[in-house]
C-alpha cells in the first residue's frame, strides 16, 4: 500500500497531556490505515516558522495508535517537546490542522515471517519509543500472536504514554530510578526472558534509545532470536529525497532510514547510534 | 510552453539536483507520482565515475528558514547508474537531465560521453563544485578552470551542457561568463552556500563534516542577487534556484533573469511543491501581477 502522493491537511481531534508527554490525534480523510512501525512527516498549518524561522522542516513521528474515525482514519501520536518542532506540535489544540505526509516507511513483520519457529512476540520499548509498539501489540492481539511487553523508562516524567497506550494489557516495567517496576534497564528483563525455556519460539521487536536498540540487537543475535528494531534519525523529507537519514551498514555504506526502514534487523546495521 | 536549450517543457519549474529521488518517490507513492509529476524536467542526483557511499551522519541540520546539508553525493557510479537507474528514470513523463561530477577532465569527459550518447538523456548538468585533483582548485570557483573544462567537454556531446554555479565566490558572473565562453548552453544557480552550525548540546558542529551547504528560503535573497548579476553578464539561459517556495518566489527569480526555476528544499516539506509553484506562477503571470507586495512595508 503506497501513501497518497503529496501532503494533506488533517484536523486535530484531540490533544492532551499523557504523563510528561503529549498525545494528539489527527483525522486523516485520505490515507490508508498505517501499519505498525510506519511514520508520518508532520508540520502544523499555522506558525510552523515561528520564532527565529524555526521550525522549518516537518518532523518524523511514528504512529502510536490508529483506528477508524467518523470520516477517515484516526492517527495517534505520542510526542515530547525537545525543540522548536516538537514544542510546536505539543501546543496543538483540537480543531487546528496539520500537514501530513504518509504513512511512510516499512513496518514490523509477523514472527513467522522472521523465523518459521517463532510463534510469539516480545516487545521491548524504551521511553518515547514505546509509541509504535502500542499499535504493534494491538495488531498481534487481533491475530492471536502471544505477546509479552517489556517497557523501560528513565524516570516518571519520561513514562508518558504508558497509561494511555498500554492500559489494556499486562506489561513488565523497568525504570532507571526505580520508581516503577524493576530498578534498572529494560534489557535486564529481556535477558531474563531470553534465558527462559521458551525464548526460542519468540521474535523480539524493539523501539527506544539507540544505545538500547544496539543492546537488544546484540542480545538477540547472541541468543539466535529473530529481532526487528525501529530506529530514529534526523530526516528532512521522509520519502527518500534528502538522503539525510543515513544509517551505517555493516560492510560500509548507508541505508536511508525513511525508505529502507525505519524497521531494520540488527544484521542490517552497523549500529543504531548513528547521529 | 517554455523552450529551454531546444527542449520543450510543459512549465518552467524543474527540480534542483539532489533534492528529489524520483526512483525512491515512486516506491513510496506508486505510479501516482508519474500521473502528477511535479516537475517539467527531472534533474538526477549527481553521478560520479565510481560509486560513492556518501558522508557519515549527521548529514542535515535545521537552521532558521532553511537547513544545512553535507550528504556527500552518494550514488551508484556511472556503470550502476546506466544499468540500474537510467532505465527507471526514462519512465518519467518528462525530459531527463543528468548531473555529473568528476575530479579530472578525463573522467569528466568519460561521464559526459557515456551519458550524452544515451537517447533517454535530454541534457547534462555539470556539477563543478569539486576540486580538480591536478590543480587542487575547485573548478567552479575559478573562471580559467571552468573555461578549460568546458572546452574539453564541449566537443564530446551535442546535448545541452548546463553549468551549475557555486555561490561561494566573489563574482559568480565571472564564472558564468567563463562557462559561456567555454561553450556552455546554460547556467544554473545557486548551489548551496557554505555554512556551519554548532550543536548547543555537544558544542560541536551539527554536521559531522564540520560544515555543509545552506539551502531554503534563508538563501533566496542571495540567489536573486546572483541570478541578476549573472543575467546581466551572459546571454545563455539561466536556471534560477535558491529557496523558492511558492509562485511569488518563482516569479521573483524569473524577473531577476531566470528562464527556468528550480525547486529544491521546498520539496522536502511538500513532495508536490514543484507542481504547486508552477500553478501559482501561472496564475500570477496570467493575472498580470508582478507578484504580491512582499517588501518590508507590505
Amino acid at each position: 500500500m503506497t501513501a497518497p502522493f503529496g501532503r494533506r491537511l488533517c484536523e486535530v481531534s484531540e490533544s492532551r497531556a499523557s504523563g510528561g508527554y503529549r498525545l494528539f490525534s489527527l483525522v486523516d480523510r485520505e490515507g490508508p490505515e498505517p501499519q505498525p512501525g510506519q511514520f508520518y512527516m508532520l508540520a502544523t498549518e499555522r506558525s510552523w516558522d515561528g520564532t527565529g524561522g524555526r521550525p522549518f522542516l516537518p518532523r518524523a513521528l511514528s504512529v502510536a495508535e490508529s483506528g477508524p474515525a467518523a470520516s477517515g482514519v484516526r492517527l495517534d501520536f505520542l510526542i515530547e517537546g525537545i525543540g522548536p518542532g516538537t514544542d510546536r506540535l505539543c501546543e496543538l489544540e483540537a480543531g487546528e490542522r496539520v500537514w501530513v505526509n504518509g504513512p511512510l516507511g516499512n513496518s514490523f513483520s509477523a514472527p513467522r515471517e522472521l523465523a518459521p519457529e517463532a510463534a510469539g512476540a516480545i516487545l521491548v520499548g524504551g521511553g518515547i519509543g514505546i509509541a509504535p509498539l502500542a499499535l504493534l501489540r494491538r495488531r498481534f492481539a487481533e491475530r492471536n500472536v502471544p505477546t509479552r511487553v517489556l517497557l523501560g523508562f528513565r524516570d516518571e516524567r519520561h513514562s508518558g504514554g504508558l497509561d494511555d497506550l498500554f492500559a489494556c494489557c499486562e506489561v513488565r516495567l523497568a525504570s532507571d530510578d526505580g520508581h516503577r517496576g524493576h530498578h534498572g534497564y529494560v534489557t535486564d528483563l529481556l535477558a531474563t526472558m531470553l534465558d527462559g525455556d521458551d525464548a526460542g519460539s519468540a521474535a523480539v521487536y524493539s523501539c527506544g534509545p539507540p544505545q538500547m536498540l544496539d543492546a537488544v540487537g546484540a542480545m538477540c543475535t547472541a541468543a539466535g532470536v529473530p529481532c526487528e528494531l525501529a530506529l530514529e534519525s534526523p530526516m528532512a523529507c521522509g520519502y527518500g529525497a534528502c538522503f539525510g537519514c543515513a544509517v551505517p551498514k555493516p560492510g560500509g555504506g548507508y541505508l536511508r532510514l525513511c525508505v529502507d526502514g525505519p524497521v531494520l534487523r540488527p544484521e542490517q546495521i552497523e549500529t543504531a547510534v548513528h547521529a | 510552453m517554455p523552450e529551454f536549450c531546444g527542449i520543450q517543457l510543459a512549465h518552467p519549474v524543474i527540480n534542483a539536483s539532489g533534492t528529489f529521488d524520483a526512483i525512491a518517490a515512486r516506491r513510496v507513492y506508486g505510479d501516482a507520482l508519474l500521473g502528477d509529476f511535479p516537475f517539467s524536467a527531472f534533474v538526477s542526483k549527481t553521478i560520479t565515475p565510481e560509486p560513492r557511499a556518501g558522508n557519515e551522519p549527521q548529514r542535515i541540520w535545521e537552521t532558521p528558514a532553511g537547513m544545512i546539508n553535507s550528504i556527500g553525493l552518494p550514488n551508484k557510479g556511472l556503470e550502476g547508474f546506466l544499468a540500474e537507474d537510467l532505465p527507471q528514470l526514462a519512465e518519467l513523463p518528462v525530459p531527463l537531465v543528468v548531473s555529473v561530477m568528476a575530479t579530472d577532465r578525463a573522467q569528466f569527459g568519460r561521464l559526459v560521453q557515456a551519458v550524452g550518447e544515451r537517447e533517454e538523456v535530454a541534457a547534462i548538468e555539470l556539477n563543478v563544485s569539486c576540486p580538480n585533483v591536478h590543480s587542487g582548485l575547485i573548478v567552479g570557483e575559478q573562471p580559467g578552470e571552468t573555461t578549460a573544462l568546458l572546452e574539453a567537454l564541449r566537443p564530446l556531446t551535442a546535448k545541452p551542457l548546463i553549468v551549475k554555479l557555486t555561490p561561494n565566490v566573489a563574482s559568480p558572473a565571472d564564472v558564468a561568463v567563463a562557462a559561456e565562453e567555454g561553450g556552455a548552453d546554460a547556467v544554473s544557480l545557486i548551489n548551496t552556500l557554505k555554512a556551519s552550525a554548532i550543536d548547543p548540546i555537544t558544542g560541536k558542529p551539527g554536521i559531522a563534516a564540520g560544515h555543509g551547504g545552506l539551502s531554503g528560503p534563508a538563501v533566496r535573497p542571495v540567489a536573486v542577487a546572483q541570478v541578476r548579476a549573472v543575467a546581466a553578464a551572459v546571454s545563455v539561459p539561466i536556471v534560477g534556484m535558491g529557496g523558492v517556495c511558492d509562485g511569488a518566489d518563482a516569479l521573483e527569480m524569473i524577473t531577476a533573469g531566470a528562464a527556468l526555476v528550480a525547486v529544491g528544499t521546498e520539496s522536502f516539506r511538500d513532495p508536490k511543491a514543484g507542481k504547486r509553484v508552477a500553478s501559482e506562477l501561472a496564475d500570477l503571470l496570467e493575472s498580470g501581477r508582478s507578484g504580491t507586495a512582499v517588501g518590508h512595508t507590505a
